[in-house]
């Protein structure tokens, strides 16, 4: 041994994984930005005449008054669903983290199934339910009252606002109840004892302590909003009412195609997502102090609300119908029709299974179930395996600008789907690497969009592991390799799991970033769906939609087992 | 067989600020020994201990082990801590959660450079969780297995590939005290049989009295003391010393005479004239500080039989009972001395109390005060 083992040999496997990681890590978040930006300043490439540099794009998209409606709307799009979700998402949060409600269990199992249900479907739903026309509560309370006017009107910027705001409420509920879950219950105890009552309690301390996570919640639903485009595509185009996703997507689908003016408009778009998730940041991590958002787990204090928690279990119910049952019930309705018509006992007897039968025939939907497959399997396990070694180097190593390497995994979240799909579509037309109208540039893109999940799925649990864990792997003589592949991988593997299962129902779910990239061929099933809609098929579309969310509920449920049978086992002393 | 040169370690803090760990520690251990650093959170005794490892680089020194050099800040020699293949037991003893007691301690062997075949791995494993008694929970879950069970295991796992060297970092710190006690020997009887050269990093002085063969004690990244267990605790060489290791009283006084009648140090204090036998060094009037142990302080109830010598009297302040022994607070002036007695003395708060220490379980240290 002597000195001849200099540090030359130690640059071996590990030095090769950290580079790659890294590397792909820059690529894919860099690109697509420098693309999307280069593009904003030159005029489509259209035949013969070749683009050339112009401010033209943005004196289109920011010179017309147009534009600053544009803004308007979709901030106040964006606040008005971010306000609904988050009042819904912390009353339910509330319920369940604070109150003796009965059968609080079974309530948080049922509202993780939002998250499962694509964005289209429900937006799909909603149409069906609340149209002016056709919609199915318009009809029922109509004829109910005997009014003709319709009730409810989901062609207005308070119907976006509702769908949106209701679909995304299980995030506000998910963030909120582990705000309330992280809060350590002897902070308000020690106030009861000092002599405030329960009012100036929730006031005083409750409020202000769970201030940052409730700025922070908000700001995060604001900027998803702000990236929505299922909604605002169905419900807002077919009116007028624009919004900066609807508008990138109409300026590239008109003829030419008008992508400088797509790349102006999302510059705009990307530089107010920025700001927030900056604002986002600095709130959660500036409430250091507020130590109740440690993470660690407190059994929280649980108000006995006594006869009131039947009406807080009336308000699951209620929730239940709006979210789930009523939306389902619509669909499973209109995909036994033979053409769609709104309930009714005549419609009753027209019942038919045929919309089934053509869907089960349509040859795009095998291909697409395989594509959504391939995808969603891929994107999973690609985005897990990289973040792992990613987070690995950030949390684990003294390597210098391994923050820069955090920011760059974390810079697509600023991205709206839509924008991504097009800055790789903008990759993808000027350099020609063959992947354009393939499965792969979508992959790319799948990878790239939903790196920043699994790198905080990563996080959580590369911090849980202890230091000397992978110390006293070094000191049994295992080299780097051994020790990330036989120590800190299967330690991670309960929180790679959850990713790795998030992942793939959130890629299952893809449309926006598709919806720019796919080609014949490369259709994914919520393309299938955006197209039949496209073609008016909406009975074949239920159909497909029912047997979609059925799938997908078969699918969660198969996967959760499979984590809690393969994942959950290690606990990390 | 270990030798450590000239060890200095620096980190940067929180603030950006370079602090130095370890300053200038240099430190011998023969063949098969028992080396304990001792001291206070803080005190640079891991950051040291983590150097031997190899899981942290000095900025200066070198360490060598049976004449090879694994680290050497002058010729750029650093050997990464998978090479040395020296055993270790982690504080937290990091056990890995998702592996049998089996594969824990197999794993050495698994991904050494030297390659075992199954029979050989099989082999030596169990005997290795044979003698630290796991051989019967080999197949369990390693996450079901107890503190004391832990400890073994993790120990098992450092001894498996029979390392030249086995580094300890505070390996019973996480026990309950019952089964530290225990340990504690068990611990000593391993090192002892096996005759392997250990280093042991601790704060706590009794583990360190009761396993050393050698102790250094270290405080603010230096070695103040080195020296037997005993010399440790009879003879610290200053205040600090003898603050840490055990329980002791200190008693400020200026030197008279040099050379008393029986060779003893003639000290003035505020209790009165002490005859010290120990000194660090001696120069009348110089400012000095008196070491005394509470056991070495003997309590009279009446001065019958009593020889004249270092004897005092003063007022019983306050008795605490502790199971074995009785302390008592004995008020003398503005000093207070603590005598940790036998509890069948039954001498009452408030009342007049007597007291005699021997002059040969006294040392002067140099008072530290500025």
């Amino acid at each position: 041994m002597k000195a001849a083992l200099s540090r030359s040999t130690r640059l071996d496997a590990k030095w090769l994984v950290i580079g790659g990681a890294v590397v792909i890590a820059g690529v894919l978040a860099l690109i697509p930005l420098v693309f999307l930006f280069w593009q904003s300043f030159f005029t489509p490439q259209v035949a013969d005449n070749p683009a050339v540099f112009t401010f033209g794009n943005y004196r289109l998209a920011y010179g017309s008054p147009e534009t600053l409606r544009t803004l308007f709307n979709s901030l106040k799009f964006a606040f008005g669903a971010a306000c609904v979700s988050f009042a819904i998402g912390t009353v339910l949060a509330w319920i369940i983290e604070r109150t003796n409600t009965p059968f609080r269990k079974f309530f948080y199992a049922i509202t993780i199934v939002p998250l499962i249900v694509p964005s289209i479907l429900f937006t799909i739903a909603w149409i069906f339910l609340a149209s002016p026309k056709i919609g199915v509560l318009n009809v029922a309370l109509g004829s109910l009252f005997g009014v003709t006017k319709p009730f409810f009107d989901i062609y207005s910027m308070g119907g976006m606002i509702w769908v949106d705001g209701l679909h995304y409420s299980t995030m506000a509920f998910l963030l909120m109840s582990a705000a309330f879950r992280g809060m350590d219950p002897s902070l308000e105890e020690s106030s009861l004892m000092s002599g405030a009552g329960i009012a100036r309690t929730m006031w005083r301390i409750t409020l202000r302590l769970a201030f940052p996570a409730i700025v922070s919640t908000l700001l995060i639903l604001f900027v998803r909003a702000l990236e929505s485009f299922e909604v605002p595509a169905l419900i807002g185009l077919p009116v007028k009412l624009q919004v900066f996703t609807s508008s990138i997507y109409e300026a590239i689908e008109q003829y030419p195609s008008q992508i400088g003016l797509a790349s102006s408009y999302s510059m705009l778009l990307l530089v107010i997502t920025s700001v927030g998730l900056y604002l986002q940041s600095r709130v959660s991590s500036g409430g250091g102090k507020y130590s109740t958002m440690s993470g660690k787990g407190f059994r929280p204090r649980v108000v006995d609300i006594g006869k009131w928690r039947y009406l807080t279990a009336g308000v699951f119910v209620v929730y239940f119908l709006l979210i789930v049952a009523l939306p389902f019930a619509v669909l499973l309705w209109s995909s036994l029709q033979k053409y769609y018509r709104t309930p009714s006992l005549a419609a009753l007897h027209h019942l038919s299974f045929d919309a089934y039968g053509y869907i089960l025939h349509l040859s795009t939907l095998r291909h697409a179930v395989v594509n959504s497959l391939l995808l969603s399997f891929g994107c999973a396990t690609a985005v897990m395996l990289l973040s792992a070694v990613i987070c690995w180097i950030v949390i684990k190593t003294k390597l210098p600008g391994r923050w820069l390497l955090d920011n760059l995994a974390s810079l697509p979240l600023v991205f709206p789907g839509l924008v991504l799909g097009l800055s790789f579509m903008i990759v993808s037309l000027k350099v020609d690497i063959g992947i354009y109208g393939t499965l792969w540039i979508l992959l790319i893109a799948y990878i790239t969009r939903f790196m920043p999940y699994g790198m905080r799925y990563t996080t959580t649990s590369m911090v849980q592991i202890h230091k000397e864990l992978e110390e006293s792997a070094a000191m049994s003589c295992a080299s780097w390799s051994a020790t990330f592949f036989r120590i800190v991988l299967p330690l991670l593997k309960p929180g790679l799991l959850a990713g790795w299962i998030y992942v793939m129902i959130v890629s299952i779910r893809e449309l926006s970033s598709s919806i720019l990239l796919y080609s014949p061929g490369s259709e994914t099933v919520s393309i299938v769906i955006w197209e039949l809609w496209q073609n008016g098929q909406y009975v074949e579309l239920s159909a497909l939609s029912v047997m979609l969310v059925l799938a997908l509920l078969a699918l969660v449920m198969l996967l959760q087992w499979i984590g809690a049978k393969f994942g959950v086992k290690a606990n990390h002393a | 067989m270990l030798n450590v040169q000239g060890l200095n370690t620096e980190y940067v803090d929180g603030n950006n600020v370079r602090v130095r760990a370890a300053r200038d520690v240099s430190f011998d251990v023969p063949e098969g020994k028992l080396f304990t650093l001792l001291g206070p959170s803080g005190c640079g005794k891991t950051t040291t201990l983590r150097s031997i490892a190899g899981l942290e680089r000095p900025v200066d020194g070198s360490i060598s082990v049976n004449g090879v050099t694994v680290f050497s800040a002058r010729d750029d020699t650093f050997v990464p801590p998978n090479r040395r293949k020296f055993g270790m037991v982690f504080q937290s003893y990091a056990i890995w959660p998702h592996m049998t007691v089996f594969r824990n301690a197999s794993f050495p062997l698994e991904v050494g450079e030297k390659k075992y075949s199954k029979r050989e791995i099989e082999a030596k494993v169990m005997r290795v969780l044979t003698a630290v008694g796991l051989d019967h929970v080999a197949d369990r879950d390693a996450t079901r297995m107890s503190g004391g069970q832990q400890q073994r295991l993790a120990l098992a796992r450092a001894l498996v590939m029979e390392p030249k060297l086995l580094l300890l970092d505070e390996p019973l710190s996480n026990l309950d005290a019952k089964l530290r006690d225990k340990m504690r020997f068990e611990l000593k009887r391993m090192q002892r049989e096996l005759r392997i050269t250990t280093i042991y990093v601790t704060h706590d002085q009794e583990e360190a009295l009761a396993l050393s063969h050698e102790i250094a004690v270290m405080k603010d990244g230096q070695i103040v003391q080195k020296a037997a267990p005993r010399a440790i605790y009879d003879l610290p060489n200053c205040k600090f010393v003898a603050d840490f290791v055990g329980t002791t009283n200190f008693i400020d006084g200026r030197v008279r005479d040099c050379e008393g009648d029986d060779g003893n140090v003639l000290i003035e204090s505020s209790i009165g004239v002490i005859a010290v036998a120990n000194a660090v060094s001696c120069r009348p009037g110089d400012e000095v500080v008196i070491s005394v142990r509470p056991e070495n302080v003997m309590v009279h109830e009446s001065l019958d039989g009593v020889s004249a010598r270092n004897v005092y009297t003063g007022t019983v302040a306050a008795k605490v009972f502790l199971g074995e022994t009785l302390d008592f607070q004995i008020r003398i002036g503005e000093q207070i001395v603590l005598a940790r007695v036998h509890p069948s003395h039954k001498t009452p708060v408030g009342e007049t109390i007597h007291f005699s220490i021997d002059a040969g379980s006294c040392i002067a240290l140099a008072s530290q005060k500025a």
